[in-house]
């Protein structure tokens, strides 16, 4: 039997695949392994169903955080049309859906490739733009599609909005948290496998060279403008699926959510979260939900106490005050985000009590 | 053919105020290459902090106007030193999301202490301010945001072109190592523009909020429109960002009265895109731009 493997005391590896490997340690396999089937088998059924909102809410938000990342973190193209296109993928899925009647298995990656077709076209100042110009180019389509989303009423049927039929899959039908957290979760490792795969092979590697020197890229052969376009187009599939599925879960699909701050808590999770960290994602989309319905929380509470109340103080504009502040704080202090946090815990217990 | 004149003229005077506001944009824009995502929230501030100055203060109006400058200009010069000023050379997404985070920040703030209505400041503007041409009215707001305006554009000239200041703030925009070599205080240019372009989006901030009255969202959306305007203008060039302004709002106003209402918020936003495509430098911008 092989040998299982912890961490090495220096630097021993022989071969590249040894920097490719998704796990260096066996450890590490195992553990994440352990926390996949508690995630699958213990929770949906320990949680009450308040938290499985929320832990779904987490999910769909961590599917689009990881495509922004690809965009933001590995390509270094900062986008500020990220919730347009979450929402051009609901609404893909909600046309398709009642409009179509197209089942859910069709519909969530048919919306997803629709979506990486608008992002596709929207990206297409990025082969002239770089910088700050195509953080503008994406605010403007950000705008361009609310637009669209609220004025073209014959497909999205504006504000009044769509409801979307219950999905069904393999016969059975999908209501209530519990079953959709297995269809978000499911999507997520799926998603989450794919990210970590394209990252870390030549797709991944281009989007970072263009990243770290976008000249020196095209000098080595890298064809800039398609892998741009591409990297927008991947990004862009991720937020329309979480979309898709997010339409799904919320039954109505309105305009109002996909406006220009949900494109600032997309790129909020990326920077908290880690840019160029796929699990950075993750960690982003949790901090920013749970900071979200916490400080809803605190909100409602301070409402209801006395003083409060009769002073007359509205407090909901504490959240965008605290958002904002966790925004600033992280640039700040920690702008690798989470993921640097953690890999200096990680770091801290391994070479303990030797640590340097 | 009145129909066609009202139109130009409303066009032209939201225009203004439009490149008023982009005005303490571009200056910042200029001197240390941060685009500011909390330019709309400045001009918030700026309404507000006046119009409690005039009305619950209950201060004259020049002392309250006066006022308010300097405590706009306090401020920018402090959101420079404690946010900023530790970004320097960092990447371009830090900086922006700073400034992104500042927005949150501020608007928070500013819904707590004044609330979302809408607002509106005294009417104390002269009434001989009140113009009559031919058939044409222009307001009197109109007509203090043309004489603002002016003046400010007349006072930057001078000021980049002869005060030791302006030329520090030039050579800082040009190459900011040279500059560094040179002597100059860097750091010392980023707080002073970061002081004056507060204080110049205060102003456009009360000249706005007597037009339309004072409410947080109306504003920073304001501090949105923005990006065309400057694109349009020229990043770094300031009286750019006036004659983009005078652009966007009249084919704002021509696309309101004749296309569809609706569509005029969406139009700066197209041109903004087919500015980006086809001449990102913008009209008055220093050609730079490098094609990938």
């Amino acid at each position: 039997m092989k040998r299982l493997h912890f961490h090495p005391c220096g630097n021993y590896k022989t071969a590249y695949e040894d920097e490719l490997t998704l796990f260096s340690t066996d450890f590490g396999r195992v553990c994440s392994l352990a926390g996949i089937a508690a995630l699958f088998l213990v929770l949906p059924f320990v949680s009450p169903s308040y938290l499985l909102y929320v832990i779904n809410m987490i999910g769909i938000y961590a599917i689009a955080a990881i495509g922004l990342n690809i965009l933001v973190g590995y390509t270094g193209m900062i986008s500020l049309g990220h919730g347009a296109f979450f929402g051009v993928g609901a609404y893909a899925a909600a046309v398709l859906a009642a409009t179509l009647n197209v089942p859910f298995p069709v519909v969530v990656p048919a919306a997803g490739l629709i979506t990486a077709g608008v992002g596709m076209i929207f990206g297409i100042p990025s082969g002239r733009l770089k910088g700050l110009y195509l953080t503008i180019a994406t605010l403007a389509g950000q705008f361009i599609i609310e637009y669209v989303l609220v004025h073209w009423t014959e497909v999205t049927r504006g504000t009044e909005g769509i409801t979307v039929p219950a999905a069904s899959l393999f016969g059975l039908s999908l209501q209530g948290d519990r079953p959709f957290f297995y269809v978000i979760f499911l999507c997520l490792a799926g998603m989450l496998w794919i990210a970590v795969n394209i990252v870390r092979t030549r797709y991944g590697r281009a989007f970072i060279a263009i990243r770290d020197n976008d000249r020196a890229a095209e000098g080595m052969g890298i064809p800039v403008f398609r892998y741009k376009i591409l990297s927008f187009g991947i990004s862009s599939f991720y937020a329309g699926l979480a979309g898709a599925i997010w339409a799904y879960y919320m039954v109505s699909v309105t305009t109002e959510p996909f406006n220009l701050s949900l494109s600032v808590e997309y790129i909020a999770m990326v920077i908290i979260g880690g840019l160029g960290s796929i699990a950075g994602s993750i960690y982003g989309a949790v901090f920013i939900t749970v900071l979200n319905e916490s400080l809803r929380w605190l909100t409602d509470l301070l409402m209801n106490m006395g003083f409060v109340t009769q002073s007359g103080l509205n407090m909901a504009p504490l959240r965008e005050f605290a958002f904002g502040l966790a925004i600033v704080l992280f640039i700040l202090f920690e702008p690798r985000g989470l993921a640097e946090i953690w890999r200096i815990i990680r770091s801290s217990f391994r070479l303990w009590p030797f640590s340097y | 053919m009145d129909f066609f004149i009202q139109l130009l003229v409303n066009g032209l005077s939201v225009g203004f105020l439009y490149g008023l506001s982009a005005m303490g944009f571009v200056m910042i824009f200029k001197s240390s290459s941060v685009l500011n995502f909390a330019h709309g929230e400045l001009l918030a501030l700026g309404a507000f902090l006046f119009l409690t100055l005039a009305t619950v203060a209950q201060l004259p109006i020049a002392v309250a106007f006066l006022l308010t400058l300097t405590g706009c200009f306090v401020l920018g010069f402090l959101i420079e030193r404690f946010f900023l000023r530790p970004l320097i050379g960092e990447p371009l997404i830090y900086v922006i999301m700073l400034t992104v985070g500042l927005a949150a920040m501020l608007r928070g703030l500013l819904l707590l202490v004044w609330g979302g209505n809408l607002r509106t400041l005294p009417d104390f503007l002269p009434a001989w301010f009140d113009v009559q041409v031919g058939l044409v009215r222009i307001q009197p707001v109109y007509m203090t945001a043309f004489i603002v305006g002016i003046l400010f554009l007349v006072l930057f000239g001078l000021f980049f072109k002869y005060s030791a200041q302006g030329i520090y703030m030039r050579s800082v925009a040009d190459n900011q190592r040279a500059a560094l070599s040179l002597g100059v205080h860097v750091r010392r240019v980023f707080a002073l523009s970061w002081g004056i372009a507060a204080l110049v989006a205060g102003m456009s901030g009360i000249i706005l909020g007597i037009m339309n009255g004072i409410n947080v969202h109306d504003l920073s959306a304001v501090g949105l429109k923005v990006f065309p305007v400057v694109i349009l203008g020229g990043l770094n060039s300031i009286s750019g960002a006036v004659i983009a302004g005078l652009i966007i709002g009249v084919l704002e106003a021509f696309t309101g009265g004749y296309l569809s209402p609706s569509l005029r918020d969406v139009v700066p936003y197209i041109i903004l895109v087919f500015i980006l495509l086809v001449r990102p430098y913008g009209l008055f911008g220093l050609v730079e731009i490098e094609r990938v």
